[in-house]
């Protein structure tokens, strides 16, 4: 059995109606702590995760005790079991995670919530992701071990040991084939920049950058320049989701979640850079089965928020999701098609994961939920759907919609 | 291996440097060699290791000798890289290693700028290719490309293994790294 195989037979199972996730459950409410630089948080992780998830019942009318789910991924430390313990909630029937590292699993964990309230394992899941990273480690300081093993001993010996060498390579090659200038990617971080300027949450804000600045800022790893990597936060964030019949009583205008999906390509996660389609950011098997779900297209988007590890993987996640072609990329990239004035592509509305914090993207999700809401700091007027990439170049890889209105 | 700064080997091969397309020591002053190594990067890099399970072992048994192998399934033919307990294409455990020509093109390269590590405090920039076996069914190896950390790098480059003994270290290893050759060179096959 191959890969494409696989790829038609999933196609078609999700256009089997009674098998689609569409419409069925909504986001009903978002909470986070205020976001800090790393190492900056004067509370622990824990307590940040219980103040997010507190925030998000409040901010949906729902007792913390109404929840009987939860869903998160990239290995958060705070279990689940733990934090229904510390709630007191009465009944944990449901807790699932994604696995794979960085941002890959934010939509795929929105995917899990909606699976299982729309099974009926649980009625109210939370969606959540705590990351105190300066309690932590660095990412631009590798582990400092003595020998490395396993994949680590094919990169590690040759100064390969942070997040953005082991993406620079993906994206150099991508630019190449091509012909993609370095402006692309500088449109991705002064766009990130202008919005936060507008979210007093943002770490950015008060912070605006400029063409200039980013073009003599140092450089990280090529192709990539300090603006061109996300930053370190410390904070916690949380999104609930429940029935959409349910959705229609609580306090908050529900964002239906249209389609939410994860995915990994052939062999993606091959070692040592061995992914026999390297330059990409591994939304190509799942862009289709994201829009056959939601049953709309890319021209039916009104406003992406797209995870930002580095630039470099918004513009292959943008060209993965059929917003533009690769060779239109030079022209598309631009500071205008990203604005969420006017712009054909508003885009990271919120500063995302470059400027407003790094939550591994569930700070997006929250932000697509505010666009659907009406409550942007940078919004984007009449929104109907707005959309969710999550975690480019990682295995696995996740996309989420959501919708003003409920599915069929 | 500790985080003090580099003291004993010097990242730039001064021979390197006078190889075509290097020239002047681009980056300014860097202590010379002492101690008698010229590694590319510096020492206290973690050092490559097999699993504690043996997988990937022959690679690094085999670097030891100047030869480069890489993983084949006998019974389908498929190479893959890394070592993996399966042939992803017939799904057999039964998997050998095969030599093949140390040789490749460049595939895809990054200039490392921000040291990442202690030991890299002094020797950045330095460059990573991403190396196409084409003789080995297109697998991929990471390696630094030796030379002028400024050079001009050119994917489709051919370029050809250059294999570097780390005798003082305990256990000894040999890293696998990459360089254009200089012109004139004929390849066999």
């Amino acid at each position: 059995m191959d890969a494409e195989t696989h790829l038609v037979t999933d196609l078609e199972a999700n256009q089997v109606t009674d098998r689609t996730l569409r419409g069925r459950t909504a986001v009903v409410g978002i909470g986070e702590t205020r976001y800090y630089k790393h190492g900056t948080s004067p509370d622990p992780e824990f307590k940040m995760v219980l103040e997010a998830i507190l925030a998000a019942c409040e901010d949906a009318g729902l007792h913390p005790r109404d929840i009987d789910g939860f869903a998160s991924f990239s290995h958060d430390r705070n279990d689940p079991p733990r934090i229904a313990a510390a709630l007191g909630l009465p009944d944990l029937r449901y807790s699932g995670m994604v696995w794979g590292g960085g941002g890959g699993g934010g939509s795929g964990a929105v995917a899990h919530a909606a699976a299982a309230v729309a099974t009926g394992l649980a009625e109210v899941v939370v969606v959540f992701r705590g990351l105190a990273q300066g309690q932590f480690g660095r990412y631009g300081r590798g582990d400092r071990v003595q020998a490395a093993e396993g994949p680590d001993a094919f990169t590690a010996p040759y100064g390969v040991l942070s997040p953005a060498q082991n993406f620079a390579m993906r994206v150099r090659r991508f630019m190449w084939e091509h012909g993609i200038g370095q402006e692309a990617l500088r449109a991705i971080a002064l766009t990130s920049y202008a919005h936060a300027q507008r979210n007093p949450r943002a770490v950015m804000y008060g912070r605006p950058l400029s063409a200039e600045e980013y073009d003599h800022s140092r450089l990280i790893v090529e192709p990539f320049r300090l603006f061109d990597c996300c930053l370190e936060s410390d904070g916690a964030a949380a999104v609930i989701v429940t029935s959409g019949g349910r959705a229609k009583d609580l306090r908050q205008k529900p964002a239906y979640i249209a389609a939410a999906v994860q995915g990994s390509g052939y062999r993606q996660a091959a070692a040592a850079h061995n992914a026999p389609d390297y330059p990409t950011s591994n939304f190509k098997t799942l862009a289709p089965r994201l829009y056959a779900m939601a049953g709309v297209g890319p021209q039916d988007i009104d406003v992406l928020q797209s995870y930002e590890n580095f630039t470099g993987g918004v513009l292959m996640s943008i060209v993965e999701h059929g917003f533009c072609r690769p060779e239109e990329v030079n022209e598309f990239f631009t500071p205008e098609t990203f604005a969420f004035e006017g712009g054909r592509l508003p885009l990271n509305t919120s500063g995302g994961n470059l400027a407003e914090c790094y939550m591994h993207g569930l700070e997006l999700i929250i932000e697509a939920v505010r666009q659907i809401r009406g409550t942007s700091s940078c919004q984007v007027p009449e929104v109907k759907l707005s959309m969710v990439t999550s975690g480019p170049m990682v295995q696995p890889v996740s996309s989420s919609i959501y919708s003003s209105e409920p599915g069929p | 291996m500790s985080d003090r700064p580099n003291s004993t080997g010097d990242r730039l091969d001064p021979a390197a440097r006078a190889e075509p397309g290097g020239g002047a020591d681009p980056v300014g002053d860097r202590p010379d060699s002492v101690g008698g190594h010229t590694y590319h990067l510096p020492e206290g890099l973690p050092a490559p290791a097999p699993s504690p399970d043996g997988l990937g072992a022959e690679f690094f048994a085999a670097a030891r000798r100047h030869e480069l192998v890489v993983q084949r399934c006998p019974s389908c033919g498929t190479w893959q890289w890394g070592p993996e307990y399966v042939c992803h294409h017939c799904l057999s455990f039964n998997l050998a290693y095969e030599r093949v020509e140390p040789r490749g093109s460049i595939y895809s390269f990054e200039r490392c700028w921000h040291p990442v590590h202690p030991a890299l405090n002094e020797a950045v920039p330095y460059l990573v290719v991403l190396v196409e076996l084409p003789q080995a069914g297109g697998v991929r190896m990471v390696g630094n490309l030796q030379g002028d950390p400024l050079q001009d790098v050119e994917i489709g480059a051919q370029v050809e293994a250059v294999f570097e003994d780390h005798e003082e270290a305990d256990p000894p290893f040999t890293l696998v790294h990459w360089r254009v050759p200089s012109k004139g060179t004929v390849w066999p096959g």
